[in-house]
């Protein structure tokens, strides 16, 4: 963390600087699990290169042989990275990519609670690995689509036995993509917005 | 082959969120590096997508990780940009924000967050905004 000097300042890219009409900001979270191709998908939408941003936090450890009350504190840094749409010129889009555990929902402020809503990016390989993160978004009330990274060596399933797998709202939409293209992560996009819309139209948003 | 079974959950009694008007909570103890003491200091309700702009240069006075920022945020910026860009905790920021905002020399953009009754043409104006790309 050095500020010597102005000159070296890192900073955004002369054609990355938004417009001074930019008032407000939405944001959707892209979350799965590790590998599943969060940041992929981010990259592919985004008009800025991916950044990434950190939290630190301490915890107290829990150690078996912590019999005398001492307690021992382990700093953990946790990172997101995120990207940006510029929708108008008034309005911007920022898109994050985290993993499921819980430390990320109260980390960072609102990071899931003031989203519009939320994609759940997966991975047929191994599905289990978003069963907890799904089940938070519902205890949340947290609007959501399911989106199937399609991996060449990942096993294919129709998508009724994957509603039926996930045990998924018949309502939810779930979409197959391909991370790495950016139309097809535009359209998993879409879907999320076309589903908040409906479910807007029906005043059904929790 | 079968896929693994999940079991669905469903919303827990909970008050509307509000997640920008908060008071103390529950929160991991965070590491204050570049503000000193921040125990019991109040900070700015700053949100990862709050936009930034500063109102004016940085004052010769300033501390060169202040100056920085304020010099990032001539554009607007997000609090998350901000974080990126300087290499330091969103908490950090948002101490060295609060500060910012108490002295005017910034000035903050609240984000549109989600609504029990969302905002339908918030919504069309992002979907427009997708069909674009």
């Amino acid at each position: 963390m050095d500020f010597k000097s102005s000159d070296t300042l890192p900073g955004p890219r002369t054609e990355d600087h938004l417009p001074q009409t930019a008032q407000a900001a939405v944001k959707i979270v892209i979350v799965g699990g590790f590998g599943v191709g969060k940041t992929t998908m981010v990259g592919s939408v985004s008009e800025i290169r991916p950044l990434t941003t950190e939290e630190t936090m301490t915890q107290a450890g829990v150690g078996v042989d912590d019999d005398y009350g001492s307690e021992t504190k382990t700093a953990t840094t946790v990172a997101m990275d995120f990207g940006r749409i510029s929708i108008t010129e008034q309005l911007v889009l920022y898109l994050f990519g985290t993993p499921g555990q819980e430390r990320f929902w109260f980390l960072w402020n609102g990071l899931f609670e003031g989203a519009l809503g939320a994609v759940v990016l997966i991975d047929t390989r191994r599905l289990e690995v978003s069963f907890d993160v799904i089940g938070r978004l519902e205890e949340s009330g947290v609007p959501f689509v399911i989106a199937v990274n399609s991996f060449p060596d990942g096993p294919r399933y129709p998508v009724e036995d994957l509603r039926e797998a996930l045990d998924l709202a018949p309502e939810i939409p779930i979409v197959e993509c391909d991370a790495r293209r950016r139309a097809s992560s535009r359209d998993v996009l879409m879907t999320l917005m076309t589903f908040l819309h409906s479910l807007a139209m029906t005043g059904s948003l929790t | 082959m079968t896929p693994p079974q999940r079991r669905r959950r469903h919303p827990k009694e909970q008050p509307p969120p509000e997640p920008l008007k908060q008071g103390p909570r529950k929160e991991p103890e965070r590491l204050y590096v570049l503000t000193g003491s921040a125990e019991g200091r109040e900070r700015a309700a700053l949100d990862l997508v709050t936009l930034i702009v500063a109102r004016a240069d940085p004052p010769p006075s300033s501390t060169p990780e202040r100056a920085a920022l304020i010099r990032l945020c001539a554009a607007p910026l997000s609090v998350a940009e901000l974080s990126a860009y300087l290499n330091l905790p969103f908490s950090v920021v948002t101490v060295l924000l609060t500060e910012l905002l108490t002295a005017e020399l910034v000035q903050a953009r609240a984000p549109i967050v989600r609504q029990a009754i969302a905002d339908r043409s918030l919504l069309e104006a992002v979907m427009h905004g997708l069909q674009k790309l």
